[in-house]
């Protein structure tokens, strides 16, 4: 019999240990069971994405579409170009949509909206969001503002 | 006078060297064996409970205290930022990465480590080692490496459980009691902890811890001096060493996984 207890307690020791990896993947890291979710990529360039990151938000209304899922420079254009997963469910984004990099809150993450345009055609795989807005940069603000100022 | 220091520092090093070789070629000759899981087994669950089970309430009660600290202390810093939604990515972070691994090792160290050196040095002592040689049983196989195996599979188990009653802790205190909205906290948790970098990393990490506590325990005790002072050293010496080593280790593993070396 007391050998039938330490057993039981091992398995639930183990058992245990299993349940809080579950609870830190699916909990706290936000894996979900259906990990892969189906998306289509699209590519935007930005002049300026001023601290976006990758797996940043893309959202549209506010509600998440998508993820971030690589930025890299344009060697000749010398522009940032995000590339960005949007799910599948959304597939009727009109192909003149607009991009624009926001910032959540003052101290907040940077993330990317989407506002949708009036043409017929949709998004598809490897199409790219023409009308962007790069991201404000709190420093050219400033600058304009005083040179504005000296102006008057 | 110069002569007698350099001896002194030569003789020190050379014992330190020829120590850390002989529980190299320990641990070699207790793992490198043809692993005989159905006589082995029932040992190595009495050591899993022994090292791991026993160490269960102290590990969920600490994880519990310094998840639910990390959250107030955050809390009072964050909220002056006006950004006490970030409490759970601070919290999470800071547990998944650092302090559920390196305090869940060092507690380990103290409860279990200790634990370990004190039995094998007793069973030096009393000659229960020399005995099973008498009769022909290895006592590395018998004795170690159950123990040994029991840490390594112990170490991460026990930092998981701690990471997670932690954040548990911290959102009690932060979500439940200090009013942190609860769709935020755990949103931005989310968003920041990464499962393959953040988690596994710290599982990685406490399985390093594992091995390295456990490797120094049982060496520590296979190598006492069969006295009770020389048990009493040798558990003291099990401690610092394995603490020593813990924090050691957690920079250079830091530093290669977070830090871009």
């Amino acid at each position: 019999m007391r050998i039938r207890t330490l057993e039981i307690s091992v398995g639930a020791f183990m058992v245990a240990g299993f349940a809080a990896l579950i609870f830190l993947a699916l909990k706290v890291s936000g894996l979900t069971l259906d990990a892969a979710e189906e998306s289509y990529e699209v590519t935007a360039r930005f002049e300026n994405i001023g601290g976006l990151t990758v797996r940043a938000k893309v959202t549209m209304a506010g509600v998440v579409i998508g993820r971030v899922s690589n930025i890299y420079l344009d060697k000749e254009d010398f522009v940032g170009v995000v590339e960005m997963d949007i799910y599948n469910q959304f597939d009727n984004l009109s192909i003149d949509s607009t991009a624009s990099i926001l910032t959540a809150g003052v101290l907040g993450e940077k993330y990317i909206g989407i506002v949708v345009g009036a043409e017929d055609e949709y998004l598809a795989e490897g199409d790219e969001i023409e009308d962007t807005q790069s991201a404000l940069v709190l420093e050219d603000l400033v600058s304009k503002f005083l040179f504005n100022k000296t102006q008057e | 006078m110069v002569i007698q220091v350099l001896r002194r520092v030569g003789s020190k090093g050379v014992s330190f060297l020829e120590s850390f070789g002989a529980s190299g070629m320990f641990l070699f000759q207790s793992l490198v064996a043809v692993p005989n899981i159905r006589n082995n087994f029932p040992l190595l669950v009495k050591q899993i409970y022994a090292v791991g089970v026993m160490s269960l309430v102290i590990i969920m009660v600490s994880g519990l205290f310094i998840g639910m600290v990390l959250a107030l202390q955050g809390y009072n810093i964050l909220t002056r930022y006006g950004s006490e939604q970030a409490l759970g990515q601070l919290v999470s972070l800071t547990l998944l990465r650092e302090l559920g691994p390196v305090v869940a090792a060092l507690l380990f160290a103290g409860r279990a480590g200790s634990a370990l050196t004190a039995e094998i040095g007793l069973m030096k002592s009393t000659e229960q080692i020399a005995g099973l040689e008498m009769i022909g049983v290895d006592p590395l196989r018998r004795v170690i490496a159950p123990r040994f195996w029991a840490g390594i599979i112990c170490m991460p188990v026990l930092a998981i459980i701690f990471s997670s009653v932690g954040i548990w802790g911290a959102s009690l205190v932060g979500v439940d009691w200090l009013g942190v909205y609860s769709g935020s906290f755990w949103a931005n948790m989310q968003d920041s902890v990464q499962f393959s970098d953040d988690v596994l990393n710290g599982v990685i990490k406490s399985i390093a811890f594992g091995f390295v506590i456990t490797w120094i325990a049982v060496f520590q005790g296979y190598d006492a001096v069969p006295t009770s002072e020389g048990i009493g050293q040798a558990t003291t010496r099990t401690v610092v060493y394995a603490s020593l080593a813990i924090l050691g280790l957690d920079f250079i593993l830091t530093a290669v996984m977070f830090g871009d070396l």
